[in-house]
């Protein structure tokens, strides 16, 4: 038989022995720490990114919540603004009524007391003119009467007039 | 356009490595061992005839001699269980071209056929009274246990940096050999195995680089290399029978059942049956075995008898050529080297997945 495919038993024996050997001191001191080293390690690589995982959602939900709340204010300060603006445009129309009702009631005061002051002055005017007529025929009369021939005539004239 | 440049490399990548594959059944497996050549050389020089199947099987097979390279050789003690008693002496003892007769304290012992053997008289002829269980530091064994120190001194101290990096990124020879080990796992254990893969991972770890290292120690053509011990017969059969052991001693009543109560078969087909399932039991580690072997050793073989051509030749023109294609074998021999460590494990991990898998019917 071919010596190559001859199993010799010294051979066998020995790499039986050097396999068992190897094999209980690797899986005793090699294998069993390094699976176990890189199974804890691969099992804290999956905690730390399920952590980062829960730290993205955790961030996600914060900014939806800033979002609503900035949408909020947001709402709010368009609320604040168009009712400032209606308020605004209420004091607006306010005072322009309140100020066209008191240019009215001044206006008409002012009418009344120009009708006033025109009645005033008038009854002056009637009493100046009154005052001068006076005057005058006072002054006519004092020229007219001069002379004692004039006052004679107006004597009897007044007392032709006079008719009893 | 990136993409289908993308896709385009990937194409050439995968016919390149599919090529490769190719050549390498085309051609048989590779492999190296050719310190003896220089004196091989020697041995041409002195008009002997040069016959390359002698020299190939020499460097293949084993020795009770550790040759480092330029015609010089370690002795290896010789262990002898005689059914007088144990014997032990150094392989020095028949000289140096192993030609000498040793008389020990049972009997006489001389190599026949590199051999340790009993003999009679000082024609080596084999002593029938005799029987020697050999048990000698031959050259595959010394290569045995120095593989097994590396193998120790390498994963020990990568354990120790497991320990001392407690939940820190691999390091050094750590961080090399953590996507290996990963690789067992998630690639060749857990897909073939299933969720109890955690048990097997000792042995598969053991049993992939236990078979790595050797194939790469067996690529160096000197010193610490130069043995042929994943590319030897006797060396993959211990690593087979371990693969039988585990699979059936894990077989679940569901492996059991198949083989011995195959309940769709017809009655008088079981007999039958049986046979066909206890030849499969044998046949799958035994192709393990035929398989290890038979690709290691054909490399060394292609290897060797392209060292060889020179001496047939008796020319050193054709050393470059030689040179050329025994590089290129070597570079292939790599790859075979990796890829028949990772193919007995993965066949490992399926039978054993097969024998344990939970069916439900």
């Amino acid at each position: 038989m071919n010596p190559l495919v001859t199993p010799d038993l010294g051979l066998v024996v020995w790499t039986t022995v050097a396999f068992a050997f190897l094999f209980f001191i690797l899986a005793k001191f090699a294998w069993k720490p390094i699976m176990a080293a890189i199974g804890d390690r691969e099992a804290s690589i999956e905690k730390a990114l399920l952590k980062a995982e829960a730290a993205k959602e955790e961030m996600e939900r914060l900014v939806h919540e800033n979002e609503a709340l900035i949408k909020q204010a947001r709402a709010e300060r368009d609320q604040i603004l168009s009712d400032a603006k209606k308020v605004k445009d209420q004091m607006i129309s306010d005072a322009k009524e309140i100020a066209h009702k008191e240019g009215a009631r001044m206006i008409e005061l002012a009418r009344v007391e120009i009708n006033n002051q025109k009645a005033v002055a008038m009854a002056d005017v009637k009493n100046q003119v009154a005052v001068l007529s006076i005057q005058i025929a006072e002054k006519i009369l004092q020229g007219q009467l001069e002379d004692q021939k004039k006052q004679d005539e107006l004597v009897s004239q007044l007392l032709k007039e006079v008719k009893l | 356009m990136d993409f289908s440049h993308i896709l385009n490399s990937r194409k050439i990548t995968t016919s390149v490595v599919l090529g490769v594959f190719l050549t390498l059944l085309s051609f048989g497996r590779l492999y190296a061992q050719e310190q003896k050549a220089p004196e091989n050389g020697q041995e041409t020089k002195t008009e002997e005839k040069f016959d390359p199947t002698e020299t190939i099987m020499e460097h293949i097979g084993d020795s009770h001699f550790y040759h480092v390279g330029g015609g010089i050789a370690f002795p290896l003690p010789v262990i002898l269980y005689t059914n007088k008693g144990v014997e032990i002496f150094m392989s020095s003892v028949f000289g140096h071209e192993g030609e000498e007769i040793h008389q020990g304290k049972y009997y006489k012992y001389a190599l026949v056929h590199d051999k340790v053997k009993a003999v009679t008289g000082d024609d080596k002829t084999i002593d029938a009274t005799a029987s020697v269980f050999d048990l000698s530091i031959t050259r595959n064994v010394a290569s045995l246990w120095m593989s097994v120190i590396l193998l120790l001194i390498i994963f020990l101290s990568v354990a120790s940096s497991y320990k001392k990096r407690v939940g820190k990124a691999p390091k050094g020879l750590q961080s090399f050999l953590e996507p290996v080990i990963l690789f067992i796992r998630d690639d060749v254990a857990l897909p073939n195995i299933g969720y109890k893969y955690a048990r097997f991972m000792p042995l598969l770890l053991t049993v992939f680089f236990f078979i790595l290292i050797n194939n790469l120690i067996g690529l160096i053509p000197f010193f610490p290399g130069g043995s042929n011990l994943t590319g030897n017969i006797a060396v993959t059969l211990v690593l087979s029978v371990i693969t039988l052991l585990v699979v059936n001693l894990n077989g679940n009543k569901h492996y059991w059942g198949h083989i011995f109560f195959p309940g769709t078969v017809p009655i008088w087909l079981w007999p039958l049956w049986w046979v066909v399932e206890l030849l499969g039991i044998f046949s799958r580690p035994f192709a393990l075995m035929i398989r290890l072997f038979a690709n290691i050793t054909a490399g060394h073989i292609i290897v060797l008898s392209l060292i060889s051509l020179i001496f047939v030749f008796k020319s050193v023109a054709i050393a470059p050529v030689s040179v050329a294609f025994v590089v290129f074998m070597d570079i292939l021999e790599l790859l075979v080297a990796l890829l028949q460590a990772f193919i007995f494990t993965l066949l490992t991990s399926l039978f054993i997945g097969s024998a344990i898998e939970e069916h439900h019917h």
